[in-house]
């Protein structure tokens, strides 16, 4: 998107959302919805500085990352391993993609209920689940980016006479890197939702949690104030991953 | 079993696998190869010349016959049709490559990278990316590239065929400058009879499929040689023996 020197994309950025939280509080104020339904931007603002002061907003925040980073390094781990085997062995792919291909028709969210009864309602199951949806956008784009590898420069390893190892990480890993960074942007997105989902099946703590018990308690305010933390920490893993992206990019 | 020669290849053919009994690339090839010697194979497309060369960097295993090296494991340097650089290494970063497979360290395989680029001509290009450099630059990077570690032979495959007319006659200075001073065993492919005549100490000629041994010829032009070299009677002698040998 082109930007003049006049408007940085930041201040650009600050502006739309001030000109968002002044739109909703119009809208509150023309329609005179109950703020247990519609609460106004204040009324959140309000409920965000509350939430933070007794600790409760930081405590379930916590708990919703670290489901989110286990499940992520599970998933990536899981996903790029086997992604690597499969790209190797084209007839480990043959036996295997049809599980695979068959395990992505089936919704997280219909096998989530039974992760939780087998695995408890702890922090386990959602980790598994995060794992889960993340798993296959990382496990496609690790096979793409390996097949990517330029086959010269297989030859020229070779003629150099490089080791197993001197092949995967000098020529497969950087040369599979752009991909492989695409699949874990978008792990790290529908990580964020995995664990959201593991959550509101049954959980005793975490963001997904807190959305459930501000539903339950007509505490909207409360609601509000986990979609928008959910929203920031979407933002930041995928900044995260993006910034990771730059630093080893070229 | 040490010998003078750096390379014995000895009846050694090639059959690509295919639906009606195998392709055959190269059919029974015997050759020497002293010790610094520049030796040229010419040969029309798909006479089996990049095949040969694969054989010799142990990329492809013969189907019959071998290649025998005067070193047991020898070093290989290798320039491709193509420069085949790593996108995502700088000049120097690639030039260093042979040298970290090694396991050499940092400072050392980049201060033996410095004076390759000084070698090749590339000064000021170090940290440049293969996307930023023109077909010839990025042809010397692959040179540097190829002799950073000191191989014991030194393989081309149309190094400069996709290059211009006029850059390829440039590169041909260059190397033969860089071969006098680096004094390597070189075998290169070629289906230029002009390459071949100015850079080599001798020409084999590769009949087409498949290949075998045309003639063997020795190109006692003086060094160093200049580009009109071109124009004297000798190497139009032997230019004119090898493209009726080609016919
Ligand atoms: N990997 C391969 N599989 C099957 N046939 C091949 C393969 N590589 C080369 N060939 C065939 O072998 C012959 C010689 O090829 P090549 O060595 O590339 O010749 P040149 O380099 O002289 O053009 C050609 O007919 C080519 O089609
Ligand atoms: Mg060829």
């Amino acid at each position: 998107m082109p930007t003049s020197k006049h408007f940085p994309r930041s201040l650009l950025a600050i502006l739309s959302l001030m000109f968002a939280i002044f739109a909703w509080q119009i809208i509150v104020r023309l329609s005179g919805l109950p703020r247990f339904i519609l609460p106004a931007p204040y009324d959140v603002w309000m409920r965000l500085l509350k939430a933070l002061a007794d600790g409760s907003l930081l405590h379930h925040t916590s708990v919703t990352l670290i489901e989110i980073l286990l499940g992520l390094f599970a998933g990536v781990g899981f996903a790029t391993t086997l992604g690597y085997l499969l790209a190797k062995s084209p007839a480990l792919e043959k036996i295997l993609s049809p599980y695979l291909v068959a395990s992505q028709a089936i919704p997280v969210i219909a096998i989530a209920p039974l992760l939780v009864i087998w695995l408890g309602n702890g922090i386990l199951s959602k980790v598994v689940i995060c794992a889960l949806i993340v798993f296959f956008p990382v496990l496609v784009n690790t096979i793409v980016g390996v097949r990517a590898t330029p086959p010269a420069l297989y030859d020229l390893m070779r003629s150099l006479r490089a080791t197993r190892w001197q092949i995967l990480s000098k020529l497969e890993l950087p040369a599979s890197l752009p991909i492989l960074f695409g699949g874990l942007r978008i792990g790290a997105t529908l990580s964020v939702i995995g664990a959201i989902v593991g959550e509101l099946v049954d959980a005793q703590e975490g963001l997904g949690f807190l959305l459930q018990l501000g539903d339950f308690q007509y505490d909207t305010s409360m609601v509000f104030v986990a979609i928008f933390t959910l929203i920031t920490l979407a933002l930041s893993l995928y900044g995260a991953v993006v910034l990771l992206e730059r630093k080893f990019s070229k | 079993m040490p010998s003078k020669f750096a390379l014995t290849v000895k009846n050694l053919s090639v059959v690509y696998p295919d639906n009606n009994g195998g392709l055959r690339a190269l059919d029974d090839i015997s050759f020497n190869v002293r010790h610094r010697e520049f030796l040229c194979f010419l040969g029309p497309s798909g006479s089996g010349k990049t095949t040969l060369l694969r054989v010799l960097a142990g990329l492809l295993n013969p189907s019959n016959g071998q290649a025998h090296f005067h070193h047991q494991h020898p070093k290989i340097g290798m320039v491709f049709q193509q420069a085949n650089l790593m996108a995502w290494r700088t000049v120097i970063e690639n030039i260093k490559l042979p040298l970290e497979l090694e396991g050499m360290d940092a400072a050392r395989s980049r201060a033996k990278a410095s004076e390759m680029i000084e070698l090749v001509g590339l000064n000021g290009f170090e940290d440049a990316l293969p996307r930023e450099l023109s077909g010839g630059m990025a042809q010397r990077v692959a040179i540097a590239r190829a002799l950073i570690h000191d191989p014991d032979l030194l393989l081309l495959d149309e190094p400069f065929a996709s290059l211009d007319a006029l850059t390829r006659e440039r590169m041909w200075n260059e190397l033969s400058q860089i071969w006098q001073t680096t004094k390597k065993t070189v075998i290169m492919v070629t289906h230029s009879i002009n390459e071949s005549l100015f850079l080599a100490d001798r020409v084999i000629v590769l009949t087409s499929r498949p290949g075998k041994i045309k003639i063997d010829v020795g190109v006692d032009l003086p060094r160093p040689r200049k580009e009109d070299i071109r124009y004297t009677p000798h190497f139009g002698k032997l230019a004119r023996t090898l493209r009726e040998t080609i016919k």
